[in-house]
């Protein structure tokens, strides 16, 4: 019995969440505020521990996330609306919007594969250079998706897309689930599951390897230019899919909800979980959308707390909540109840 | 499976051919018209004072520059503009003056990511977690550990090389380059920083991974004792020229070696 428990337990314990939350927001129960700031957690999860994977594992310093973001929202955006709503530019729907409901998880995934493509910006810079002149680079990426998306009339330019609700609604009406809750949760999954695993297989380790001494790892057989491509561009694509993601749950998007504030955002919330940790950057992205809404009614004022909290975090606990370690090492009877492959 | 004996056929290609090489940085000349011919199961050294270009060979033939000039010929195969994880699936492992491991990962994963160019899965493989990935990688965590015991470090497999004394942190390096399964071991100054204990120590682990391993040795060494005993065969640069190449005691004797190293009478 033990075993098949430890084997199962994390399936079932995210079932038992997944089927919980679900469940709430079918019956109403839970108020609506509640369950946007709910998917919203979501959403930071797949950023932070996205971001994590190249600020803590690989090392490098990317302060550029929310342009991968943007592409891959606008790209399941104006892909979800062309297929399957009537919109005053691209005239009828393509498809039937009785097939959103199945397309929706690929719509979000070319999202994330187009911000994947677009991840080749830093990637490319990456190989000569590193630490500081890659930031730089990371900003100035960021800022050439948006400056680009600004000065696009068809899609809206800096006044933004909207018409997402339009497909949103289109599944519900399809078959009558909280969609969005059930979508964000799916994904925030699938996103740590391909995470761990990418970090705990030795061809991941090389990006380990990479931070902690480039020189030996590409000495060591490391072929490291790939190992960053890749990196790279799973970090962004997974922006990607959280930006795809975001632009449905709120139904509007605009650039200017992209620029460097947000990427410093899950900044924060990449290091006041801990560099290198996943379950770190889970439970920080938690922790952070939580404090963000707990202090709504300090107003502009939020903006003052939160980093003031960052300081008082790099004072007295510069290494992050979890600093380079999973809960499993911090609580390694854990271990004995669930298994990760 | 590591261990080969050294009965295998000897080829007839030299492990290792360089050819005439020449490397410029800028207006300097770090190492000028440089050939060597290292064959097979051979255990060879490079000496001269600081400075004089010999870890630039060892970045050249590892292939982290490309000569200016000359050519670099590894198992019959040139070098030119190979990416040195390349140079090192042609069969050469080194070692750095200053220890490079990586220091957040434990001994053993130092072994396993090691192996990195010879994983026969990719990332969509490590992702899906394929039959293919998991034979890979319990391979690779065997052969690790057969190592680590071999050289008897196994017991500090999960540790991490930080918490490992000075002299087995050296050791530690050699194995991982090891690990590669190389035909061409360098060595750069592997003595660097040990005590004379740990130095008897070395120059036994080198001639016992000689011994045992099929692999051509060449190394950088300032300890004179250590080189004696060592190598067959002292190749001596100053200021990137070759200025004196033979057996230990026609080296230390050499005028110019000792003009090189302890200056010109005349003042």
């Amino acid at each position: 019995m033990k075993p098949i428990l430890q084997r199962y337990s994390v399936h079932m314990l995210l079932v038992l969440v997944g089927g919980i939350v679900t469940y709430l927001a079918y019956e109403e129960a839970i108020g609506l505020y509640t369950l946007s700031v709910l998917m919203f957690m979501g959403v930071n999860i797949i950023l932070s521990t996205s971001l994590n994977l190249v600020n803590g594992n690989m090392g490098e310093f990317s302060c550029g996330h929310a342009g991968f973001m943007c592409v891959g929202a606008y790209v399941s955006s104006i892909l979800g609306v062309l297929l399957f709503s009537k919109d005053k530019v691209f005239g009828a729907p393509l498809l039937d919007p009785s097939l959103a409901l199945y397309c929706f998880p690929l719509i979000i995934l070319a999202g994330g594969l187009v911000a994947a493509v677009a991840g080749l910006l830093v990637a490319l810079p990456s190989y000569k250079t590193r630490g500081d002149y890659l930031a730089i680079i990371t900003i100035a990426a960021n800022y050439i998706i948006i400056s680009l998306i600004e000065n696009l009339g068809v899609i809206g330019g800096s006044r933004g897309f909207m018409g997402m609700k339009k497909v949103v609604n289109a599944m519900n009406d399809t078959v009558d689930l909280p969609w969005m809750v059930i979508w964000v949760f799916l994904f925030t999954v699938f996103t740590v599951w391909i995470l761990r695993r990418y970090n705990s297989s030795t061809f991941g380790k090389g990006v380990s390897a990479i931070c902690q001494d480039e020189v030996a790892a590409e000495i060591m057989s490391v072929n490291t230019n790939k190992m960053k491509t890749i990196t790279f561009m799973l970090s962004s694509g997974l922006a990607g899919v959280a930006g795809g993601l975001f632009a449905y749950i709120i139904g509007y998007v605009n650039p200017g909800s992209f620029n460097i504030l947000k990427s410093t955002e899950v900044l924060v919330m990449v290091y006041l979980g801990g560099m290198a940790s996943l379950s770190g950057a889970v439970m920080s992205a938690m922790l952070f959308t939580v404090l963000l809404e707990l202090l709504r009614p300090l107003q502009i004022i939020k903006w003052v707390v939160i980093p003031l909290l960052l300081i008082i975090v790099m004072q007295f606990r510069p290494e992050g909540i979890m600093g380079n370690r999973e809960l499993s090492d911090i609580f390694p009877k854990l271990k004995r109840f669930y298994r990760f492959k | 499976m590591i261990m080969q004996t050294q009965n295998t056929t000897t080829p007839s290609a030299p492990v290792l051919e360089i050819n005439k090489m020449t490397q410029r940085f800028g207006g300097l000349t770090a190492v000028s018209d440089f050939s060597v011919t290292l064959g097979h199961n051979e255990i060879a050294g490079l000496i001269g004072p600081n400075g004089a270009g010999k870890t630039t060979v060892f970045n050249l033939v590892s292939g982290f520059y490309q000569p200016t000039e000359g050519k670099i010929i590894i198992n019959g195969q040139p070098t030119a503009k190979l990416k040195p994880h390349k140079v090192t699936a042609l069969g050469v492992a080194r070692t750095f003056q200053n220890i490079r491991l990586w220091n957040q990962m434990s001994v053993l994963d130092n072994i396993r990511v090691a192996q990195h160019g010879k994983l026969d899965y990719g990332f969509l493989q490590a992702i899906l977690r394929s039959k293919n990935y998991f034979k890979c990688e319990e391979r690779i965590e065997e052969e690790a550990r057969e190592l680590l015991k071999v050289f008897d470090l196994d017991k500090y497999a999960d540790e991490l090389p930080t918490n490992l004394p000075y002299g087995l942190q050296r050791k530690l390096e050699i194995v991982r380059a090891l690990s590669e399964k190389p035909k061409l071991l360098l060595l750069d100054e592997p003595a660097a920083g040990l005590n004379s204990v740990d130095i008897q120590e070395l120059i036994r682990l080198v001639r016992w991974i000689h011994e045992t391993f099929d692999v051509t040795i060449w190394m950088i060494e300032h300890h004179m004792d250590v080189m004696m005993q060592l190598c067959t065969d002292i190749k001596v640069i100053d200021f990137g020229q070759t200025i004196a190449e033979g057996t230990a005691e026609h080296v230390r004797n050499h005028p110019a070696v000792i003009t090189a190293y302890l200056g010109d009478d005349n003042i």
